[in-house]
């Protein structure tokens, strides 16, 4: 029974390994053979061969580093057996060499050397390349999901999956996307576009409770590009904006239906997540280079300093919309802010400002939902109960739909 | 190294926000030229040039033992290629940044598209 137990565990241990290794492998492979099919493939072999090995004799004391040689040795074979294969095997060799020895241009700010995963997630995510490819190439390449995986996430047919990521592949190879850290003129834009794959990733996993593996993810890739880019604050600040977002998920749903901030169970928020989310935000204040992501985390932060939603510091809130709002003028942000205000100066004064954003999110679910929970608080009932079935009748989510339909429900008793 | 194809469309034979006036064709001329002149002293351009109408194009097909010739355009649709740039470009991002540089110049939206290597080109 115990051996059973362990040769479980022991495979347990080589799956996680597997996939905290898997980016660093694929990236690095990327850049000796300039080849993404030929470094995936590699890497696979590596592991099948890893998995016999390790699963005897133990895990190495560095995993990625020999899965990194076992799949360079591998990838030189098939080179060597493809039809130009000596001429090949000549250049390889000096790439390999060069790989040891990394050149100026490997060299990233106060001399550390580039992880070869900065490099890829700055090619997944270019902003060439469509939102879908960029997501789908993410979670395959760096995140180490299988196609299947990818696939089930998002709800498409594996061979679908499979096609969408070779048109990104054949895209990145056709086009040249380099395989670089952008420069610094360059690299605002280009960061903001890996910042919101990875938030849509997030977002995708909040959505669904059948995805809720996407959000770990997103949260494992936000956090190795901290470790990667610790000077980029809006980088921590996404790090700060999941951990706050995740720390409420417990408290989140129950049976399948949405529970609202005011109505959460607050102790069943998560400290720990909140802890660390805040230490981001306080660190980003400190820093002063505010951004999107980073005043985001700190109106979460604000959230989850509240025992409950009426000794919440609402001021503090609204001024970190007006703030938002300034960098980020979104009709959402619009709306996040009226909701805040209404609850300092009342409904009233929320549906005032509820109006003037109307008509640009008159498909938004959200503010029909918001204008419904004001109008109830007046209590104007029938205006409330049309806002609400409005709302049911443009949300996107199982989850939304079916609380609407209770707040419905609920004013027709 | 790579080539890419930097190609404006006109709508209807109209290219949106043209220069209407010779004050504004004259300034339109005066970028169009310091651009090319930037992209010839960097080795960047290949080819291009603005095309004629479409009106004035003729299409040629393989027919039977001949070629067969009809009136053009070979596609039938709202836009058509109205100029274009063939320049050198060592990847996406460089080609990218001369397409922002032709942007600015011409102030019509242009598409960038890799060349694939054939008889001359080194892709």
């Amino acid at each position: 029974m115990t051996r059973t137990h362990d040769v479980r565990s022991d495979a347990i241990a080589v799956e996680r390994v597997f996939r905290e290794a898997y980016g660093q492998a694929v990236a690095t492979l990327i850049r000796l053979f300039g080849d993404i099919t030929l470094a995936e493939d590699a890497v696979q072999d590596a592991f099948v061969a890893a998995s016999d090995r390790w699963r005897r004799a133990g895990i190495p004391p560095n995993p990625a580093g020999w899965i990194v040689t076992a799949a360079r040795n591998r990838a030189i074979d098939d080179r060597r057996r493809s039809r130009r294969g000596r001429e090949l095997h000549e250049q390889l060799g000096a790439v390999a060499v060069r790989s040891h020895d990394p050149a100026p241009d490997e060299q990233g700010h106060g001399g550390a050397v580039i992880d070869d995963r900065l490099r890829l997630i700055f090619t997944c995510c270019h902003p060439a390349m469509r939102m879908e490819h960029r997501v789908a190439l993410t979670l395959r390449l760096l995140g180490g999901l299988s196609v299947e995986e990818v696939a089930r996430s998002f709800m498409v047919s594996e061979s679908a999956m499979m096609k969408r990521l070779v048109r990104a592949k054949y895209k990145i190879k056709a086009a040249k996307i380099p395989y670089r850290v952008p420069e610094a003129a360059d690299l605002p834009e280009r960061l903001r576009s890996v910042l919101s794959v990875l938030y849509l990733i997030y977002n995708t996993g909040l959505d669904d409770p059948e995805r809720a593996a996407l959000r770990t993810e997103a949260i494992r890739l936000a956090r190795a590009l901290v470790g990667l880019m610790p000077d980029e604050p809006e980088a921590a600040g996404l790090l700060a904006l999941m951990l706050l977002s995740e720390s409420r998920v417990p408290a989140r749903t129950a049976r399948g239906e949405l529970i609202l901030l005011r109505d959460q169970d607050r102790s069943r928020w998560n400290r720990a997540m909140i802890e660390e989310g805040q230490a981001i935000v306080r660190a980003c204040i400190r820093r002063g280079q505010p951004g999107p992501y980073q005043l985001q985390a700190a109106i979460q932060a604000v959230h989850c300093d509240a025992a409950s939603l009426e000794t919440t510091d609402w001021p503090q809130i609204v001024a970190l919309y007006d703030h938002l709002f300034s960098v980020m003028p979104t009709p959402v942000v619009a709306l996040n802010r009226a909701i805040a205000i209404g609850e300092i100066e009342g409904p009233n004064a929320a549906l005032a400002t509820l109006d003037t954003i109307a008509r640009e999110l008159d498909n938004y679910h959200l503010v029909h939902a918001a204008r419904g929970t004001m109008l109830r608080r007046l209590g104007q009932r029938d205006a409330a109960r049309l806002a609400f079935e409005r709302a049911a009748l443009l949300a996107s989510t199982e989850a939304d739909r079916r609380f609407l339909q209770r707040q419905i429900q609920d004013l027709a008793d | 190294m790579g080539e890419y194809l930097l190609s404006t469309f006109a709508v209807e034979g109209e290219v949106p926000g043209a220069p209407s006036t010779p004050e504004e064709m004259k300034a339109f001329m005066e970028r169009v030229v310091a651009l090319e002149g930037e992209m010839e002293a960097t080795g960047t351009f290949v080819f291009g040039g603005a095309l004629h109408d479409p009106d004035a194009s003729t299409v040629l097909r393989a027919g039977e033992g001949d070629v067969v010739m009809t009136t053009g355009p070979f596609v039938e649709a709202k836009e058509h290629i109205a100029g274009f740039y063939i320049i050198n470009a060592d990847d996406l991002d460089t080609a990218l940044a001369w397409g922002r540089k032709v942007v600015d110049a011409i102030r019509h939206p242009i598409e960038v598209r890799p060349f694939r290597a054939t008889g001359r080109v080194q892709a």
